[in-house]
């Protein structure tokens, strides 16, 4: 933690690392009183997704994230974080509940990539992911998403619509995992290294895109300075009406494009 | 620089594709599933099936709207939007421009207005023979001011889907698609919009995972593969081997996902019909 000059696929490992700090232990030091929800009110509770209610000094948020495990036993009961179309059906469930009660909503986006099985297809995995980026495109609460470790493809941006974006420092943002990206590109699952490179998924590269808000250092202040970013963005956010914050919101995304174009090198 | 400016700019690049809009109707088609070859111009006219077995070959943008729209009424618009190289991907360009050569088209997506047994309508096509239908930066731009043009004027929208999922060499770019198209259509629906999301072989991953998935009425051609992760993606990441005919339309329809298949045959008379029943 806090090393510096780590290239994009060190940085790769990094945020995959089992004693990273997880979820469980972000919500212990940036809230208190924290309620945990659970389950679609369809079908059943997924594990890999944390969610609830906590104040965040002393303000009430809903807070909902990516779970990942520290040992190989909590991984295989959290599914390392992939995340079935239940887990998004809760999430969605607890951000429509945030909305109705006026509190923010804080995500944190961990995910290897949603699950990409048998079960979570039959369930409607494309339509779990898609309704839950439309549902937060259009959430009339302040929304902050802060990618703490790997952000992969649907599965990550799923959580990650919001009004603001930060990132970790040695965090990772991709369309999908750079094997997953080395296999179709090369059809060669190990040239993961060699992806990473021009894959641009760093949160430096990414924010000099325009894509994300900011990055957040990591080291032993690396808890304050989330703190920090939060308790800013929400104070400047909950300043503007719900319809303000959906129009701005959808606008900051659609401006990224722009930036895809003016970063045309053609 | 504003990103009309940018797009003007272009404009006359591609402008010169439209001659080189390569003309299939005399080049042989063999079928993948029996082997029969068959010229363009015969496919075209019988709706791209094969005559000998019945397989849906993949049908050109142009085409598919020409099968689907009262004819002549087709007006293509926001030509002037096609994909930049934002990462610097090595040999994206040269990529595009072999795509474009091939198809006629600016990017994977063509748009425009049209009316359908009189009635008009907002339509677009993903072309999966244009770098496998992905979405990138301008596909994903083009779905949006559809979107937005279609609620402007109170028409419905159709969007014909073919895509192997977001577009690779965009990177994060192509990502924020899924973002920016869900939340455009989102908007459309909620201010009143009737969306007909029409889903094609193959509709997969970030395209599947966004836009697609969310119209009021899903409809799906025969055997079409649509799926989050494909059973070749499934299988290398979880081992898992995916039992036959799992994630094509059938299986779909059985587990609630589409409202119902519809063969290319009767596409145009389902359409009219949903589209009367659709009037305020």
């Amino acid at each position: 933690m806090g090393r510096k000059n780590l290239t994009p696929y060190e940085k790769v490992l990094e945020a995959r690392k089992a004693d990273r700090t997880n979820l469980v232990e972000y919500i212990d030091t940036l809230f208190e009183d924290f309620i945990e929800m659970h389950g679609d009110r369809l079908y059943r509770d997924d594990p890999s997704i944390i969610g609830g209610i906590a104040l965040f000094h002393g303000m009430p948020v809903t807070v909902i994230g990516h779970r990942k495990g520290k040992n190989t036993e909590e991984n295989v009961r959290f599914n390392f974080g992939m995340t079935s179309p239940e887990g998004y059906r809760k999430a969605m469930r607890l951000m429509k509940e945030a909305e109705k009660f006026e509190r923010p909503v804080i995500t944190f986006v961990d995910t290897p990539g949603a699950y990409p099985g048998l079960e979570a297809e039959s369930n409607g995995q494309s339509n779990a992911i898609a309704e839950s980026i439309a549902l937060m495109s259009r959430l009339k609460v302040p929304t902050i998403s802060i990618v703490t470790g790997e952000g992969s493809s649907g599965g990550a941006l799923a959580l990650a619509m919001a009004d603001r974006v930060w990132m970790l420092e040695h965090s990772v943002y991709s369309i999908l995992s750079p094997e997953g990206f080395s296999t179709i590109m090369w059809k060669d699952r190990s040239k993961a290294a060699q992806a990473c490179e021009i894959m641009k998924i760093t949160a430096k590269e990414l924010k000099e895109y325009g894509i994300i808000d900011g990055i957040i250092p990591e080291g032993k202040r690396s808890i304050a300075a989330i703190d920090k970013v939060l308790s800013v963005e929400l104070s400047r956010l909950k300043k503007n009406s719900g319809d303000t914050l959906v129009k701005n919101r959808l606008q900051k995304f659609r401006r990224i494009n722009e930036s895809a174009f003016k970063n045309d090198a053609s | 620089m504003n990103i009309d400016d940018i797009f003007k700019q272009r404009k006359k690049r591609w402008n010169s594709l439209i001659n080189i809009r390569k003309n299939i109707k005399t080049e042989q088609f063999e079928c993948p599933k029996c082997k029969k070859v068959t010229e363009g111009g015969v496919l075209k006219k019988a709706k791209w099936i094969c005559g000998e077995c019945g397989y849906y070959f993949k049908v050109p943008a142009h085409d598919r709207i020409e099968m689907l729209c009262d004819e002549d009424s087709f007006k293509e618009k926001f030509t002037i939007i096609a994909t930049g190289n934002p990462l610097d991907f090595p040999g994206y360009e040269d990529k595009i421009h072999e795509n474009q050569e091939k198809t006629g088209l600016s990017d994977a997506f063509l748009a425009g207005s049209a009316r359908v047994a009189g009635r008009k309508i907002a339509i677009g096509v993903l072309d999966s023979r244009f770098l496998m239908g992905s979405m990138g930066t301008a596909v994903g731009e083009k779905i949006c001011r559809l979107t937005e043009y279609a609620g402007k004027r109170k028409i419905p929208l159709i969007i014909f889907s073919a895509s192997g999922g977001a577009r690779m060499q965009e990177g994060l770019f192509s990502l924020m698609q899924m973002a920016n198209t869900s939340a455009a259509v989102e908007q459309f629906k909620n201010a009143g919009g009737l969306f007909i999301s029409y889903l094609t072989n193959p509709t997969t991953g970030g395209v599947s995972a966004s836009y697609a998935s969310l119209g009021d009425i899903i409809i799906a051609e025969p055997d079409a593969l649509i799926c989050f992760a494909g059973p070749r993606v499934i299988k290398q990441t979880i081992g898992q081997t995916l039992p036959e005919g799992f994630q094509h339309a059938e299986f779909l329809l059985e587990h609630g996902m589409i409202d119902m298949i519809v063969r290319r045959e009767e596409m145009r008379d389902v359409m009219t019909r949903l589209l009367q029943m659709h009037k305020k």
